[in-house]
């Protein structure tokens, strides 16, 4: 059934009654062309390019819980491609031009809302760096603008400019960032896959590889049977070295928790999205009026989806340094996800040493933003079995051979991405 | 004054009659009384219409007297303490409080705004989702604004906060959440053991639903065993009791989060008072007395004010005598809900039905009917005919179908009762259903944490103290305090009954989430479009989302979902519990982290002296370092820093370098550790003498560099950059406590012992005579370039002197104890005067450092190799170090690598910025072309034009090369030159000399 | 999170620093670049108990082998680094 205002209020007429389901409610065939791993926004995503842009329709996406329930659904939101190194800079606003077309491609509203991504800074080595990077944004055809103190105080007078720590100085500002409701996204991918044909399976565990006489990768064992596999797609983001092990594979990742928060839902207050550069802290305000805001992960291996308080009190502090204003505003509910943390802070979409397996991992914590650009290029790996040349660069062996793609310049240290 | 109250009874509650509070709600003047809340004290001014709904702007009372509350929100306080979002049901009455109701336009009673329930047809569950597509531009501009100012709730106050908060820690062997008759018990038995106690209180006031419910404990009436109770235990010198304090969160190890109010009950906190207080409570055990929360029936009309929750109606009764109706009726489903007619008809109010959905009802509750002349009625609520103004009808549909009105201005609800299951599934335990209590009770706590009470599904006075007293016993015993804990408390239970009802099927809006507008048939809506698991129908329909966390509509949601599945409530399954309990205020999480207290603020040994000189500040890290000097007539900084480094250049000058990492490196295999972790090797450094170092990560990149002088055969004495300087001192001692174990060496960091100067210019061995002790002999011979050793100055005061150079002139560095800093700076400006002594900041000392071509911060950026930097020589092919290996790979030692190359504008009149890009000569900017960027620039007086370092794509092969330097988010676009990266005195004559 | 130091006794998680997985262990001189690769980049990212390199740059700089459950954060064990504290390995 289309979605629009016009079917809105005929469903009206007669109570709502006549809704379908968003997404068919699968079960499990003996076998598919692709199987992909994981009910996700990426997963879902690539099951939807695969159907629509590659005429693959023979695809079941296989969720161990119910779609959306790993890091789609528990994020803050945040759409953006202001990345600064090549094979990031051209993946993410592939990204972000698949974003800007999503509701008409998926007739579905995911709240795309290109309110702006405004990174602070407060030194001028940062302003340098962000210079750096706002150029190499520009030279691949992204929207960045360096804005100064006088800029940044028209467009957020609220911040604290008279007695800072570290005063702010200017931003770096890309307008056609934003944020989108994380939830719809995966409804909307789901909506749409299932409408060509992607069977969409709930609560069913993958629980080893099927493999043929040649090692490849035949088809899956999961908690509601085999299912065989001409090729079998990852897109596990925090649970990839559990998934990959099953194969034999270790993986160049770290399973980390990242927390995020929520206020009280208050009048409209915070225009745009932010980063602030003297601390750990980024916000945006949702539609439905919450302030949205997290900072860094809290730095340990961990799968228990939950944080602890030291994390939590660093990034209020420095939500309060930057604008004091929230102090009265209360902290309605934390979470946490767990991040596939990556060894150079990017992520890693190639085949594996396994014939027939496919990975799509290590997005850090900058998943999110690629879910539409990741759905598009794992599809494209998966459909062609050569990489898209926007992710040419998220290779798995880039570590074996120093290719890295270091934003951070952190090295081989996953916590500090 | 009284008189205004005209819903307040003239005897009972535990109001203090003789403190009358003046307070304005929506500017209108009313009064209550010390004890009150803001809810009690409205109720008893007859104020029914408090607030507006989120979604369709629906008409809202007061439905609970507790934290739980979804309707009865006000901004509370004006100005800059405006708080959006206060829960009339908790915030306390004081003189002069002033609150208003919030979304709604213009007024409370004439929101124009609910006409949003006209299109309560379309605006069902998820409705956006299906529509606000087309046209795709309209969503920023049109759709999305209009949503978002429809949306949120309260209005933040917009400007910074002005009051503080503060943050402590606490330890204690038992944790008590929640002070009603569990929560006593157990604080009882626990201190009486001899165990350390923290109790936390969320109310005001101690008791629990002691102080609504009253009954008999002991023997004697509840209100004089509490205030026995409060007495012993505060006689206890190891238990402290804390009221308006609410336990928030459990994390690992046994840490606790609690939010104190400490001046939330007056207008603003006085002076060099907090307004909160987070505490963080270590505990090794916890006991979660927090009580159980009633549950409201989902019916048609259920949230048209004066429909309250029926112990709520007893607390504003029997509390704060304060009454929400004249003539009310109950609809349960319980035994307990019929208490609020005990307590109705003990304040003199008239019943005009009770409607118990039960199949049996007791012959005492029908004998108390018809001694009180109002009837029972076998069925349950359908309808509600009211509006802003209360409750006027109540429609039944009395069990075999027929159906009965009953007039009445208030409706008291009970559900039965929820035990407060937060606290308890922090760390992800799942809640377990009890069908013979319909709810669901704790299951998986964190370690070292049970539940007592009704928290654990005992709702039973009896039980309560019971339970609590055993398990604070337990928590005693457990933490090896083994005191005598004497009886437990005794009282009767009273008895449980309960028929399961959820929802009542009926005409019109029946609400599960107040709050958000979420009625029973978004939930079946939810359902059909396959929202089916409790997460899905949480997101699609936002239950539970809002500031209540759905306190009194998750479980009705889950049970409405479960009927319509046609699966058990269990089987349903609840959302994941996520903390804090109660929302917590941003600033109290902050503490003192805020303004200029945000980090600390490290001053380097010279700051004062500095700062008398007028100099500029920069912070770098937490250090604030002189910058410039300016000096009277200089128009800018540029004029400051242009003086400053021709003044070193051609004379002496001097600049605090203390923010240096300093590590001292002692023990037999110092050297063979240096080796191990620099690309180049100290083993064969002579004692005397300073060699700068270089060191990897271990995947081959570069880390750190600086110089380290070998001070004796076992001592080194290395230094960082001031970034890494924490990072590096960890960095070794991992590889010498793991790494390296079998290595005997030490390292101590001494980065704040010594206070560290570099003077450089061609008259600094004048200077530093004057500073030095005569006897030593600072020649070229005596001490040549790159010598280190210790030397006495004049006076007697040992220093460390290290003849090194980063500006490129006859330069030395000397290290004094911290503590004669700033006497030190002092002295070269007295002893310096005769010469023309310069202070001069890190922007001359960076400067200097790109004139010579010195990679630093900007160049060692967790990119780049030895190498890349021009230093791959270093690399030593005798030895093994941290990050040998990895270095070697394919893509880090590919020719097409950026290096560092020097760049100069080919119009020297020009600027040159950090960030543009290097794209070859004529070419069309692009992806494909992008092959470098510029990395540090300064005005180089010494070259009389800008200058710079840039690590470009085959940089060192390309010298002489005209350029682009391109920079698109600046406007410009200019020619530069590759060159040497030394722009000054190259052969480097001029530091050895 | 709280870790009991050998040193320092129980602190709080914030004067300690995580590094990661302590099994790895450092190639020697010799081993090349695949076993360097696989120490510097592979991980096993268990689901449950590990050992984990924690340094206590809040107290005494001890470098601390915790042993800790990464689905509960419980922590079983805490030891020294081999090299921790004064005393050499051995002397």
């Amino acid at each position: 059934m289309k979605y629009s205002i016009f079917s809105l209020a005929r469903a009206a007429l007669s109570s709502h009654k006549n809704w379908q389901r968003t997404w068919r409610d699968a079960t499990p065939k003996d076998r598919y062309d692709v199987v992909i791993i994981g009910g996700g926004g990426h997963g879902l995503a690539t099951a939807w390019f695969l159907a629509s842009e590659y005429g693959i329709k023979n695809v079941a996406v296989l969720e161990k819980g119910w779609i959306g329930s790993g890091n789609a659904g528990r994020n803050t939101t945040i759409i953006r491609s202001n990345y600064g190194l090549p094979g990031n800079t051209g993946f993410y606003e592939l990204s972000m031009k698949l974003w800007e077309r999503m509701e008409q491609d998926l007739n579905y509203n995911a709240m795309v809302s290109q309110r702006g991504v405004i990174n602070l800074y407060h030194s001028d080595a940062q302003r340098d760096a962000y210079a750096r990077r706002g150029n190499t944004m520009r030279i691949n055809g992204i929207d960045a603008e360096l804005l100064d103190l006088a800029a940044v105080k028209k467009m957020m007078p609220f911040l604290n400019y008279d007695n800072a720590r570290f005063p702010v100085q200017g931003g770096l500002l890309q307008r056609r960032g934003g944020t989108a409701r994380h939830d719809a996204v995966v409804w909307g991918y789901a909506h749409a896959a299932s409408g060509l044909g992607v069977d969409i399976i709930q609560n069913c565990e993958v629980t080893g590889f099927v493999r043929d006489a040649n090692g490849k990768v035949s088809g899956v064992e999961t908690s509601r049977g085999r299912i065989g596999a001409g090729k079998v797609g990852m897109a596990v983001a925090g649970s990839s070295s559990r998934v990959a092990n099953m194969a034999g594979l270790r993986l160049p990742i770290e399973s980390h928790v990242l927390q995020a928060f929520v206020s009280e839902a208050i009048k409209p207050l915070i225009p745009n999205v932010m980063t602030f550069g003297a601390g750990h802290f980024y916000v945006s305000q949702s539609d439905k009026g919450g302030l949205v805001f997290g900072g860094d992960i809290d730095g340990y291996n961990s799968y228990a989806q939950r944080g602890n308080l030291p994390v939590m009190e660093d990034v209020c502090e420095g939500g309060m340094a930057l604008m004091p204003m929230i102090g009265r505003v209360r902290l309605l509910r934390q979470w946490g996800g767990i991040m596939d943390m990556s060894m150079d802070g990017s992520p890693i979409i190639d085949k594996t040493p396994v014939e027939g397996l496919y990975l799509n991992a290590g997005w850090c914590y900058g998943g999110f933003k690629a879910t539409p650009g990741s759905g598009f290029v794992f599809a494209h790996l998966l459909a062609r079995d050569t990489p898209h040349e926007e992710a040419a660069r998220f290779r798995l062996d880039r570590f074996r051979t120093g290719a890295m793609i270091d934003e951070k310049g952190q090295g081989a240290q996953p916590n500090l991405h | 004054m009284a008189g205004a109250q005209t819903n307040r009874l003239d005897n009972g509650g535990l109001i203090d009659r003789t403190a009358p509070l003046k307070f304005r709600f929506d500017g209108k003047s009313l009064s209550g009384f010390q004890g009150d809340t803001l809810a009690s004290a409205l109720v008893a001014n007859g104020v029914k219409l408090v607030g507006r709904s989120f979604k369709y702007h629906r008409p809202r009372g007061i439905l609970t007297a507790g934290s739980e509350e979804p309707n009865a929100l006000v901004e509370l306080r004006t100005g800059a303490r405006r708080e959006p979002n206060t829960k009339a049901t908790t915030a306390e009455l004081y003189e002069g409080l002033e609150a208003a109701s919030q979304n709604r336009w213009p007024s409370l009673s004439f929101d124009v705004m609910s006409v949003n329930q006209l299109f309560a047809p379309i605006f069902v569950a998820g409705f956006y989702y299906k529509t606000f597509m087309w046209p795709a531009k309209f969503w920023e501009a049109v759709y999305e604004p209009a949503i978002r100012r429809a949306a949120g709730l309260g209005r933040a106050a917009g400007v910074a906060d002005p009051d503080h908060y503060d943050k402590v820690w606490a330890h204690c062997d038992v944790l008590i959440a929640g002070s009603g008759p569990a929560g006593l018990a157990a604080a009882l038995a626990a201190g009486r053991s001899g165990a350390r106690v923290i109790l936390c209180e969320e109310d005001f006031a101690f008791g629990g639903r002691l102080l609504s419910d009253g009954g008999m404990i002991d023997g004697l009436p509840a209100a004089e065993w509490l205030s026995r109770t409060l007495a012993e235990l505060a006689a206890m010198p190891d238990v402290r009791i804390m009221a308006r304090t609410t336990l928030f969160g459990v994390y690992d190890g046994g840490t606790y989060g609690a939010l104190e109010r400490v001046n939330d009950h007056v207008p603003s906190p006085p002076e060099h008072q907090v307004r909160q207080r987070l505490w963080r409570i270590v505990a090794k055990r916890c006991v979660v007395a927090a009580g159980a929360l009633e549950r409201p029936i989902v019916f048609a009309g259920n949230d048209t004010p004066g429909v309250m929750m029926a112990s709520a109606m007893r607390t504003y009764v029997g509390r704060y005598a304060a009454l929400p109706a004249k003539r009310i009726a109950l609809f349960t489903n319980n035994e307990d809900g019929w208490r609020t007619v005990e307590t109705a008809l003990g304040a003199g109010l008239q019943i005009a039905a009770v409607i118990d959905a039960r199949p049996d009802i007791s012959p005492s509750h029908r004998s108390l009917a018809s001694r009180n002349g109002f009837t029972v009625l076998h069925g349950s609520v359908s309808g509600v005919d009211g509006g802003k103004d209360g409750v006027r009808k109540i429609a039944v549909s009395l069990t075999g179908g027929a159906r009965a009105e009953v007039e009445a201005d208030g409706l008291a609800v009970s559900g039965g009762w929820n035990p407060a299951v937060g606290l308890t599934s922090y760390h992800r335990g799942r809640p377990k259903w009890r069908d013979d209590i319909a709810a669901f009770v704790p299951d998986g706590a964190p370690p070292g944490m049970v539940a007592a009470g009704a928290a654990n599904g005992n709702f039973g006075l009896g039980a309560c103290l019971a339970q609590g007293f055993a398990a604070g016993a337990a928590a005693a015993h457990n933490t090896g305090h083994n005191g005598k804990a004497g009886t437990a408390p005794v009282a009767d239970d009273e008895t449980f009954s309960l028929t399961p009802l959820w929802h009542v099927a009926g005409k019109g809006k029946a609400f599960v989430d107040y709050q958000h507008d979420v009625t029973a048939s978004d939930i079946e809506l939810a359902q059909r479009e396959g929202f089916e698991s409790v997460e899905h129908l949480k997101r699609y329909t936002t239950l539970g989302m809002a500031t209540d966390q759905g306190k009194t509509s998750n479980v009705a949601g889950l049970a409405i979902m479960a009927a319509v599945t046609g699966k058990s409530i269990p089987d349903t399954g609840t959302t994941i519990y996520r903390p804090p309990y109660v929302p917590v205020a941003i600033g109290a999480f902050a503490g003192h982290h805020r303004d200029e207290t945000f980090h600390a603020t490290r001053l380097t040994p010279s700051h004062h002296w500095a700062a008398e000189q007028g100099a500029v500040f920069v912070d770098t890290g937490l250090w604030k370092r002189a910058q410039w000097y300016p000096r009277a007539g200089e128009k800018d900084w540029l004029q400051s820093v242009t003086r400053e480094v021709k003044a070193v250049r051609s004379g002496v000058g001097f600049c605090d370098v203390s923010t240096l990492g300093k590590i001292d490196v002692h023990g037999p295999d110092a050297g063979a550790f240096l080796d191990r972790v620099y690309i180049n090797t100290f083993t064969n450094l002579a004692v005397g003498k300073a060699r700068y170092g270089l060191m990897l990560r271990e995947d081959g990149i570069v880390y750190d560099d600086g110089t380290t002088s070998r001070l004796a055969e076992g001592h080194y004495f290395l230094t960082t950059t001031t970034a890494k300087a924490g990072l590096v001192m960890q960095h070794l001692e991992f590889c010498r406590q793991v790494l390296f174990p079998d290595l005997d060496v030490q390292l101590t960091s001494v980065s704040d012992q010594w206070a560290q100067f570099s003077i450089a210019g061609p008259k600094t061995r004048e200077l530093l005579k004057e500073i030095v002790d005569p006897a030593e002999d600072l020649s070229n011979e005596g001490f040549p370039f790159m010598g280190a050793r210790e030397v006495a100055l004049r006076g007697g005061i040992k220093a460390r002197l290290f003849r090194i150079s980063f500006s490129g002139e006859m330069a030395f560095e000397i290290s004094v104890p911290a503590r004669y800093g700033e006497a030190m700076a002092r002295n070269l400006m007295r002893a310096g005067e005769p010469l023309g002594v310069t202070p001069y900041g890190t922007e001359a000392l960076g400067v200097m450092r790109i004139e010579k071509g010195h990679v630093a911060g900007p160049e060692l950026n967790g990119t780049t190799t030895a190498a890349d930097l021009g230093l791959g020589k270093m690399m030593s092919t005798k030895k093994d170090f941290i990050g040998r290996v990895m270095a070697g790979r394919e893509a880090l030692v590919a020719p097409d690598r950026q290096v560092v190359v020097g760049v100069k504008p080919t119009d020297r009149a020009r600027r040159l910025r950090s960030g543009a890009h290097i794209i070859p000569k004529g070419q069309t900017p692009g992806p494909g072309n992008d092959q470098g960027y510029v990395t540090s620039v300064c005005f180089s007086p010494t070259s009389d034009q800008w200058i710079g370092l840039a690590l470009v794509e085959r940089g060192r092969e390309r010298i002489g090369e005209i350029v682009h330097a391109h920079d698109p988010i600046r406007g410009e676009d200019y020619e530069v030159e590759l060159c040497n990266p030394v722009f000054y005195d190259p052969d480097g004559g001029r530091q050895r000399g | 999170m709280r870790i009991v130091c050998p040193f320092c006794g129980e602190r709080e998680l914030g004067e300690f620093t995580y590094l990661g997985d302590a099994k790895p262990v450092r190639p020697t001189a010799d081993a090349g670049e695949d076993a360097v690769h696989d120490y510097v980049y592979l991980r096993d990212n268990v689901a449950g108990v590990m050992s984990e390199n924690w340094y206590h740059g809040g107290g005494c700089r001890a470098w601390l082998k915790v042993t800790r459950n990464t689905l509960t954060h419980e922590i079983a064990a805490v030891e020294p680094a081999a090299g921790a504290g004064a005393a050499k390995v051995g002397a």
